[in-house]
């Protein structure tokens, strides 16, 4: 195969943080190459650079044998490198057509480009209207518009971000056979992810990024994952210890919830019901977008319900505020690190004062006892093994891994009967998601009832006891997960996502209006 | 009191010039809400806009260059709201409310030796039959060239956001700056660009106040008129022609108060010179009071300030 | 080329410099502004910085002078701050000064002659109460109908003014006045009069409030949990109300603490200062207080500073005017300026200036 990108030692440093440091490696034409590291590695420090978003320090990039210096993104494209990020970068109020155009250099008229959408979308077996707004699309959908955008502009390279975290097992099946065929037409792929299976499923070749560095090159399909494990994360992986206790009584109740969309492009809670025990832990899986920060706040009690939909050991506290509910017991962490479960800008004992104020007593007649408060602080940091200079520092100076352990371990440590986590290790390293999910099930070893909501399949099957599965803000009925295969889960994600599409031409009017 | 002296053609046709200087603020700082900045200095701009073409015109006996420079001074001024809340990621609501206090200490500082002057007279349009035409002539053909030049913004801006490139970039930076940037515009420069037209067509319309619709140089004599402007944008849901409606609304309300004082009817000046504010306040309320739309028709990114982290 | 880089947590040392750095740079500009309007900019900066302080013949006038116009800035400005803090933008606080003046005179003026003790306290109170009326319409439209109360709260000034001028010519006007515009003389009523509490100094009861108001700000803003649900109500609304702060309860009582001192503030001034409701009696001190607000960083003890300073440019401003023929408005874009400048190198303590490191963008 004739070699199409050649990275010679790049190096990009920002303060205090070697982001990439001389990282070299091929990918050929055809080829589907695999970008592998845990999260704060570089790989995206490392696409950005290809991508012509971020300019290198020192290093030589070749396309085609030829010297290739992205200036900016529009003159990567202009050289036929194509990326799908992995937040998206759409434009929610703007139709998929206007979206598509945006990332194109010269579009043609809009009725042209329209059919062309519907040419590549049939072509490669991605159904999208381009008349549609994003802001109404799902997490799924979203990612077509994404390589329907970089399809239309007959990429050599296409770099595709975490492309299927925000899938179903089916979905990532669909986009897979997209990639092949890419793949078999001579399309290069450069496909960042930190899941070995499906690099082993897909990709020709891996390079291995840690803390900035290659570590190591192989092919994918010759090792097993426990190997790229360890050359991913350079140790041996601590995986967390379930408590094997039995479920004790019903602690948190939910009774057909149902709760119409805030924003305009929010999703529609319908008719959700469960039941938490304590001493168990309950995973809700699904992708992202799909009710879950509704769910969440409807269990924190930033958005009130009927008193009797959500109840607390058979007591109605659907009506209650966040803070009511902490003084019950029921406590709360959001997936929002930044700007939800904590403030940028005020200091980690600010932060602790945030949701622990009466359950900790850190106030006196509304009056703050700061010395306690930042005691209170202290001890997560310890507890948790938070990496900061003090107490005293910005929640926003922290990484997120560390950010959320603190949040973590704010919530935790004021003994909660009932806690609730979205998307408990999203974007934190291997280490920190490990103790965070140890956290959470010592603390339904102690008798809590825990629900975590993520869209980590393989970290739900790790902490949780049962699983259901949320989608179009339908919740499914739980399954043990002892026993539970992907494709069970997959069916389970899936028929929530029939029901989803059953109901579309109902909720259409609603956006008509 | 005497109705009679009230003429709805001279009423209609005066409505347009009354409602000329905020049909122009108001699309202005339409494109600068679209790209997602909140410019609350449409006063400042307008009232320097006022002086500067009340000046230009004076000493050289030419509206036009008056209002010419109008434009370039409200563009200068506004670039300064542009350094600060693009360069310099100042606040976007204390920046513009800086532009307004700062606008107006200025332009009676430049206006000093103006005050009583009388500006060189604005021709109107000679439109030949057209302006002969009944009632509609009256109306709609014996205007200046400013009201034509406006509703012509207003036409231009609706062109350029609905069919043209330049508009799609322009919506795309204001709904997701961070999106626009990672696709590669120039989030920072196409807001400058948009800030500038704002300020220009602020400029506009505080020269039309103190060139044709007074026509005196009088300090703070735009009178809350930016503030309307702001208003009316909100109350078009961001979208051209409504401004136009919007502003013609107005320029009614304070035709007709105007109209009533001066036939002498029994009610109060006072509750008559209020009645555009509290009717902005209301049309406001009612506007708002629609959550739905509300939230759909702002841009999602309006007054968020953008740095390129990575 | 140059670059902003955020700091990982505000530079505390910035924040306190950046108030000085501003007012520095606004001396430099003012300087460059008297030169262009034909002054001598270093007789001009002395005429407004130093003379009301230590001329021989001005400061025994100017000196007390300070503290009667601080007081009812620093007064309105303590109040701004708190919803400023929060994310709620009252600017119509000059409206909400002028709606206060009316009620409390009002008041006043309904029991004349009566004389009483209790008159006095009566009109600070309908003052107060006249102030949080008027701040309550942008609270409510904001909190019912999600209308925008920038715009709200500003539009309601020109209403007031309406309001004011038909009190002034109408029913306010005094009736032994000749027919002249303007209500009794409240200064010189013993029972509603604000007089001057310590000889020579300008302390009246406004300046009193001011004074209680900076302190009760600053034990609420740094120790009580509503200064803290404030401060994160503005600067991480989401967080907020995972933390269980009712925005809209949050808006009623930024709003109204607001509208309440502005009121205060109002009645203060009709019937200390001002002496009289006047078509013309408010200043635009609601206006000047906003400068005030940010010049003193939204912090309480700031705030006092900044309002003592923003008086001495009003009075240096007028001696300036005096002695030097500076126009009057010179002074009100000397004070735009100073609040340019502050929030222009605001960005010190929030980014780290780079010059250029070779290629980096």
């Amino acid at each position: 195969m004739t070699e199409l990108l050649k990275i010679s030692g790049l190096t990009k440093a920002y303060p205090g943080v070697v982001a990439n440091d001389d990282v070299s490696f091929t990918v050929a034409e055809g080829e589907v190459h695999a970008l592998l590291g845990e999260n704060g590695a570089g790989k995206s420090t490392l696409v950005k650079m290809i991508y012509g978003l971020v300019k290198p320090d020192s290093g030589t990039m070749d396309l085609h044998a030829a010297p290739y210096t992205p200036s900016e993104p529009r003159a990567a494209r202009a050289s036929g490198v194509a990326m799908v990020f992995q937040h998206f970068s759409l434009f929610e109020a703007l139709s998929v057509a206007e979206n598509i155009a945006l990332g194109m250099e010269n579009p043609p008229k809009m009725h042209e480009l329209s059919q062309r959408i519907r040419d590549v979308s049939e072509t490669y077996g991605l159904p999208l209207d381009p008349d549609r707004l994003i802001g109404e699309l799902s997490a799924g959908e979203r990612q077509r518009v994404e390589i329907i955008r970089c399809l239309l502009q007959d990429p050599k390279l296409l770099i595709m971000d975490e492309p299927t975290s925000v899938l179903t097992p089916q979905e990532v099946d669909v986009l897979f056979e997209t990639l092949r065929k890419l793949s078999a037409e001579g399309t290069a792929i450069l496909y960042i992810s930190h899941k070995l299976e499906e690099i082993r499923a897909l990709c020709d070749a891996a390079t291995i990024l840690r803390l900035g560095k290659v570590v190591a090159t192989c092919i994918p399909r010759e090792q097993s994952a426990r190997e790229m494990a360890e050359m991913m994360v350079g140790q041996a992986l601590h995986t967390p210890k379930a408590s094997g206790a039995e479920p004790g009584d019903t602690v948190l109740q939910v009774s057909n919830l149902s709760l119409p969309s805030a924003t305009p492009f929010g999703t529609t809670l319908t008719d959700i019901s469960l039941d938490l025990k304590r001493g168990e832990i309950l995973g809700i899986g699904g992708v992202a977008g799909n009710g879950q920060d509704e769910f969440l706040n409807a269990l924190s009690g930033e958005t009130k319900t009927a008193p009797d939909a959500v109840q607390f050991e058979g007591q109605p506290i659907g009506n209650l505020g966040p803070n009511e509910r902490r003084e019950i017991g029921v406590l709360c962490a959001p997936e929002e690190r930044l700007g939800h479960a904590a403030a940028p800008d005020m200091s980690l004992t600010e932060n602790a004062v945030l949701t622990a104020v009466q359950r900790k007593e850190l106030a006196q007649n509304s009056f703050v006892n700061w010395g306690k408060s930042r005691d209170y602080a202290k001890e997560i940091i310890k507890a948790f093994d938070v990496r900061t200079p003090g107490p005293g520092n910005a929640a926003r100076s922290l990484s997120g891994g560390n950010l959320q352990k603190f949040v973590i371990g704010r919530e935790v440590l004021q003994n909660p009967d009932v806690l609730v986590v979205n998307q408990p290790t999203w974007g934190v390293d291997a280490a920190a998601a490990a103790d965070i999910r140890q956290a959470l099930m010592d603390l339904a070893a102690k008798g809590a009832g825990v629900i975590v909501i993520s869209q980590d399949l393989d970290e739900l099957m790790e902490v949780a006891d049962r699983f259901c599965a949320l989608a179009g803000g339908r919740l499914s009925s739980s399954r043990p997960t002892q026993g539970l295969t992907v494709d069970e889960i997959g069916l389970m994600l899936g028929g929530a996502h029939d029901a989803e599409q059953e109901a579309a031409p109902e909720a259409e009017p609603t956006h008509a209006e | 009191m005497d109705l009679s002296a009230i003429n709805p053609v001279v009423l209609t046709a005066s409505l347009m010039v009354a409602a000329t200087p905020i049909l122009l603020a108001a699309i202005g700082e339409l494109v600068v809400e679209k790209a997602g900045v909140l410019n609350l200095g449409v006063e400042g701009m307008m009232i320097i806009g006022a002086i500067c073409g009340f000046a230009i015109a004076v000493e050289t006996q030419s509206p036009l260059l008056g209002f010419i420079a109008a434009a370039l001074g409200g563009a200068v001024l506004s670039m300064l709201f542009g350094f600060m809340t693009q360069v310099l990621l100042s606040n976007q609501v204390a920046t513009g409310l800086a532009l307004t206090l700062f606008g107006l200490g200025l332009s009676s500082l430049m206006g000093q030796s103006y005050v009583g002057i009388k500006a060189p007279s604005t021709p109107s349009l000679n439109l030949g039959p057209l302006s002969d035409l009944p009632v509609v002539g009256k109306i709609l053909f014996s205007h200046d060239l400013m009201v034509y030049v406006s509703i012509a913004i207003i036409a231009g801006v609706w062109y350029m956001l609905r069919y043209t490139r330049t508009g799609l970039v322009l919506r795309a930076v204001g709904e997701s700056h961070d999106a626009a940037h990672a696709l590669g515009y120039k989030v920072i420069r196409i807001r400058l660009l948009a800030i500038g037209f704002g300020g220009a067509c602020a400029g506009l319309g505080g020269a039309y106040l103190s060139l044709v619709r007074v026509p005196q140089w009088t300090e703070g004599m735009t009178a809350g008129a930016g503030w309307i402007a702001l208003a009316i944008v909100v109350f078009a849901s961001w979208k051209p022609w409504r401004v136009m409606i919007g502003a013609y609304l107005f320029g009614g309300i304070t035709v007709l108060q105007l109209n009533l004082q001066a036939a002498g009817a029994k009610i109060p000046v006072e509750l008559l010179s209020m009645s555009p504010y509290l009717i902005t306040i209301l049309v406001l309320v009612i506007i708002s009071s629609d959550r739905r739309r509300a939230a759909l028709s702002a841009p999602a990114d309006l007054g968020k300030s953008f740095h390129a982290s990575l | 080329m140059i670059r902003l880089e955020k700091r990982p947590s505000p530079s505390r040392a910035w924040t306190i410099a950046t108030p000085l750095v501003a007012v520095a740079l606004t001396m430099v500009a003012g300087s460059i502004l008297f030169m262009i309007l034909g002054k001598d900019p270093f007789a001009a900066i002395k005429t407004i910085f130093y003379d009301p302080l230590f001329h021989p013949d001005f400061a025994a006038f100017s000196r007390p002078q300070l503290l009667v116009k601080a007081g009812p800035l620093i007064l309105i400005a303590i109040g701004l701050s708190m919803g400023f803090k929060a994310g709620i933008w009252n600017i119509g606080a000059e409206g909400q000064y002028i709606i206060g003046a009316l009620a409390g005179a009002a008041v006043g003026l309904a029991l004349y002659p009566a004389e009483s003790f209790l008159i006095y306290p009566a009109m600070v109170i309908a003052g107060a109460l006249g102030g949080w009326a008027w701040a309550m319409i942008p609270a409510i439209l904001r909190t019912k109908f999600r209308t925008n109360e920038i715009l709200v709260s500003l539009l309601l000034v020109y209403v007031a003014e309406n309001i004011l001028a038909s009190a002034a010519v109408g029913w306010l006007r005094n009736p032994e006045g000749g027919g002249f515009p303007g209500s009794r003389n409240l200064s010189k009523w013993a029972s509603s009069a604000n007089p001057e509490l310590i000889s020579g100094t300008g302390m009246h009861w406004g300046v009193v409030a001011a004074f209680i108001a900076v302190i009760l700000a600053y034990v609420v803003m740094s120790r009580h949990l509503l200064g803290f649900q404030i401060q994160l109500a503005g600067q991480a609304p989401r967080a907020a109300r995972f933390a269980g702060v009712n925005p809209s309860r949050l808006v009623v009582l930024c709003l109204g603490i607001s509208g309440m001192l502005a009121g205060m503030a109002g009645l203060f001034e009709v019937t200390g200062p001002a002496g009289q409701i006047s078509i013309d009696f408010n200043s635009g001190y609601g206006f000047t207080a906003i400068i005030v607000a940010f010049l003193g960083r939204l912090n309480p003890i700031g705030i006092l500073l900044a309002g003592l300073l923003m008086a001495l440019t009003y009075i240096g401003g007028e001696l300036a005017q005096f002695m030097l023929g500076l126009p009057a408005a010179a002074i009100q874009a000397f004070q735009g300026m100073l609040l340019f400048f502050l929030l222009g190198v605001d960005v010190l303590s929030n980014y780290r200036i780079r010059i250029g490191t070779g290629k980096a963008a």
